[in-house]
């Protein structure tokens, strides 16, 4: 059952610790929000319409056809509103780089709750002689004062309930969701079939190199610059010119937008098809571009890459198999 | 007082917060505005090659990532000292002022304009754009779409990308733009302009030509007197991309301008242990509490503030705007908060007539958008005016150009304190010994802060004044007796 009064199958966005960027990027289908509102009846979606928990729990299971679901998982609110999206809907989409590996708010990951509070509470502007931290519960002279607590770490939609589909993206390109739209809309009309369970959607299954119009020469390199020391070639391959550009490792859908702008691919696709772990695929293609056999040479060319970890795991920390993310948070549970 | 609950307490942890506790006698004793998220980015941003920190930074928020690439991106300059080449600094500002005409016209239409259009206590259904489309046509919904999309084509064409721009590095951007591209961004600038001078008659013919709708603008409610910050240029007209930050305190008086290297000077940052967000104040003044007053250091960074905090505007149509608005509303500075809606249609059209200015100069699209820094990395911080208030970056590194230290203070951030003041005087004003509390009430507190546009994307996740949010009220020994909530 997931058509509601007037017959329409049910939508629903929601946001959790996210920037809002995925929401915008689904508003600039512009004029094709239409096909939603006439296909769908958008009964969850906080930033275009009143946000109904109470509805919604209300909800037999099951009853809401599409979820779209934005932002990681930082605090115990978002799990639960994950869990309960989850169980109310038949299909559940990890929606952007924050649901899907965590995006850049992960590298919080590398650091401990503590350490991100003390920083944020002692930084060179704030005046704080007595040292003072927020506390989840504080007595004001009227009463007490809530507020959650961080989780240990930043952990991606997967991590805590199961994903029917995986939308890529920080954010999602306009092109790629107003196609999603469209495939669900004929499916709906008997005219396609869902791709199969556990499938990224929206996106392509090659790797932005692929679509990144710039040549490339197999050349290799001694040496890798940072882009503010280079004036970049627009016709070449980035990677070549000793820049490092996440291109081969990412997947491709976005029609290369940043090398075409003259800026390195920065990954936000996450891995391309096949890749377990996105910082361990582009450390081998980086690899493989490094023309030395001298071990010294090596370290001395690598250090052109001075914050490997923010580099090769920008998007994914969190999604990744390093021990700093999925693998801690369960030790630290169980 | 009965214990009535409208709506059982929901998870809405993740969201604003508003406690309002009652005295015995059923008036507002105290009000508490919660912040309760925090994503680290200080911490997080360090280690980082520092070209990277204006596009970590644009993750704070997806609505105005622009600012915060802005922001960042002249810290990244300041960090090598390099002075980007004068095309650079045109196209940035250019990206900077399609964006602001994006970001004004969506919270003017979408956002706070149904209030004043469809009138404060209009039914919830009709309070939104659907129903300021149907009372005002059509054509203008159309118009709306066509503001955003053309905004956002600029920012693509510039910043690479529509959301999370990627293209300004230390010393410049990695692209400029053809004489193709030129024209067609001029083509759109000229549409703006007009689109923010019908902006501002419509707000003219509905809002000031409503004599109710003046009075609740006038009314002692939505009024507080503090300090006002604002970006000036070198003739203290209003800038957004470039110059010094204008303080004025409560009389209009200038205390003062500071520049980026100065800025911690001028402002620090106070903390309370019951929300994560801090509250920035004067430090000159001092963090008296939430007061108003001269001798408070609470101070306000909005469209308002701005134009209090300057001699004008650098646009010839916005200058008469400007001069209309301190006319009619009695002089310099003003107080009323919902004047703050005014100011802002007074910046779309300077936003769109700044676009047309930097895309006809006949050097924007020179190809000498870069320069190439030569010094050690140290240390930089990189101001501008966010729509949402004064944004400050600011990024240590070592030699290597690694970031060993990050301070962020973010535009709505600036108004944490004023935005609390807010909201307690419209609960004290609205709730009082025996009112009977609806959610008319929380439209009424949601209007006091909703003219401040806020933003707690930067702090939490919530888009520009649709911050969900839950309202509790409790009695005199500190018990919940209504719990209201809107989540949109």
């Amino acid at each position: 059952m997931t058509a509601s009064s007037n017959g329409k199958p049910k939508f629903a966005m929601y946001w959790a610790a996210s920037c809002g960027g995925c929401d915008i990027a689904v508003l600039n289908i512009h004029e094709k929000i239409l096909d939603v509102d006439a296909n769908f009846e958008v009964v969850f979606w906080p930033v275009a319409m009143d946000a109904k928990y109470k509805d919604v729990e209300a909800m037999p299971d099951e009853s809401i056809l599409l979820t779209l679901f934005n932002g990681a998982i930082r605090n115990d609110e978002n799990a639960h509103i994950a869990q309960l999206l989850r169980r109310k809907s038949k299909i559940l989409v990890a929606f952007g780089s924050c649901a899907n590996e965590g995006c850049m708010p992960a590298l919080a990951n590398l650091s401990s709750v503590q350490e991100i509070i003390d920083t944020a509470y002692e930084t060179i502007s704030t005046d704080n002689p007595q040292g003072l931290r927020p506390v989840a519960n504080y007595t004001v002279p009227e009463g007490n004062l809530h507020i959650p607590s961080l989780y240990p770490v930043v952990r991606t939609l997967d991590q805590v309930v199961k994903v029917d589909y995986y939308m890529p993206g920080c954010p999602p390109e306009s092109h790629q969701i107003a196609a999603v739209i469209d495939l669900v809309i004929k499916v709906l009309h008997g005219e396609a079939q869902l791709p199969p369970a556990g499938s990224v959607i929206g996106a392509g299954d090659s790797t932005v190199c692929d679509e990144c119009a710039r040549k490339r020469d197999v050349k290799t390199i001694k040496e890798f610059k940072r882009i503010q020391h280079v004036m970049l070639d627009p016709e070449i391959c980035i990677l070549e010119q000793g820049v490092l550009c996440s291109g081969p490792a990412t997947r491709s859908g976005c029609k290369a937008l940043c090398p075409a702008a003259g800026s390195p691919c920065i990954g936000c696709y996450g891995p391309a098809e096949g890749v377990i772990d996105f910082g361990a695929r582009l450390m081998s293609a980086v690899a493989s571009v490094i023309d030395s056999n001298d071990a010294n040479e090596i370290d001395r060319i690598l250090d052109g890459i001075p914050d490997p970890v923010g580099m090769f795991y920008r998007f994914n920390l969190a999604g990744s198999v390093l021990r700093a993310s999925k693998p801690a948070w369960l030790s630290k549970q169980a | 007082m009965e214990r009535i609950t409208i709506d059982p307490i929901t998870r809405l942890e993740g969201h604003g917060k508003i406690e309002i506790f009652l005295d015995d006698q059923g008036n507002v004793a105290n009000t508490y505005f919660q912040i309760p998220e925090l994503r680290g980015f200080e911490r997080f941003c360090v280690g980082r090659q520092v070209e990277e920190v204006p596009i970590l930074t644009n993750r704070i928020c997806g609505v105005c990532p622009e600012a915060h690439h802005m922001a960042g991106a002249k810290a990244v300059d300041a960090v090598y000292h390099v002075d980007p080449p004068r095309t650079a600094k045109m196209l940035r500002e250019l990206l900077y002022s399609a964006f602001y005409v994006t970001d004004h016209t969506t919270h003017f239409y979408a956002l706070a304009g149904p209030d004043f259009v469809m009138g404060p206590d209009a039914p919830v259904a009709e309070r939104n754009i659907l129903g300021v489309i149907h009372k005002v046509g059509l054509e203008i919904g159309g118009q709306v779409i066509q503001a955003r999309k053309y905004g956002h084509t600029v920012v693509e064409m510039i910043g690479g990308r529509k959301v999370h721009p990627c293209t300004s590095i230390p010393g410049g951007l990695t692209k400029g733009i053809t004489e193709e591209q030129r024209q067609e961004i001029e083509k759109m600038g000229r549409w703006a302009i007009e689109f923010a001078q019908f902006s501002l008659k419509l707000f003219n013919d509905i809002v000031l030509g409503n004599k109710a709708y003046v009075d609740l603008i006038l009314g002692d409610i939505y009024t507080h007197r503090t300090h006002y910050i604002g970006m000036v240029d070198e003739n203290n007209k209003s800038n957004f991309y470039d110059g010094k930050i204008s303080v004025v305190d409560p009389e209009g008086v200038r205390l003062g301008k500071y520049g980026p290297s100065d800025y911690t000077e001028w402002i620090a940052e106070h903390v309370e242990p019951w929300t994560y967000l801090k509250f920035p104040y004067l430090k000159k003044v001092g963090w008296k509490g939430f007061v108003d007053g001269k001798d408070s250091g609470v101070y306000c960074a909005t469209p308002l503030s701005r134009v209090n905090a300057s001699d004008g505007m650098a646009t010839p149509l916005a200058q008469e705007e400007y001069e209309k608005f301190f006319s009619t509303l009695g002089g310099k500075p003003v107080h009323q908060r919902l004047a703050t809606h005014w100011a802002r249609l007074i910046e779309l059209l300077y936003a769109a007539e700044r676009w047309v200015e930097l895309v006809t100069d006949p050097e924007i699209t020179s190809d000498n958008f870069r320069t190439l820094p030569t010094e050690k990395p140290t240390e930089g911080v990189g101001i501008v005016e966010a729509p949402r208030g004064t944004l400050t970056h600011h990024y240590w590194t070592d030699e290597r150009g690694i970031t060993t230290r990050v301070n962020l203070i973010v535009g709505t951030t600036n108004n944490y304190a004023p935005i609390s003041m807010s909201i307690k005087k419209a609960a004290q004003s609205l709730i009082k010994e025996g009112t009977v509390v609806t959610e008319g009430l929380l439209n009424m507190v949601e209007m006091a802060f909703r003219a401040y546009d806020p933003c707690f994307g930067c702090a939490t996740h919530s888009l520009p004044g649709q911050m969900p949010l839950q309202v509790t009220i409790h009695d005199a020994q500190g018990n919940p007796v209504k719990v209201l909530k809107q989540a949109c």
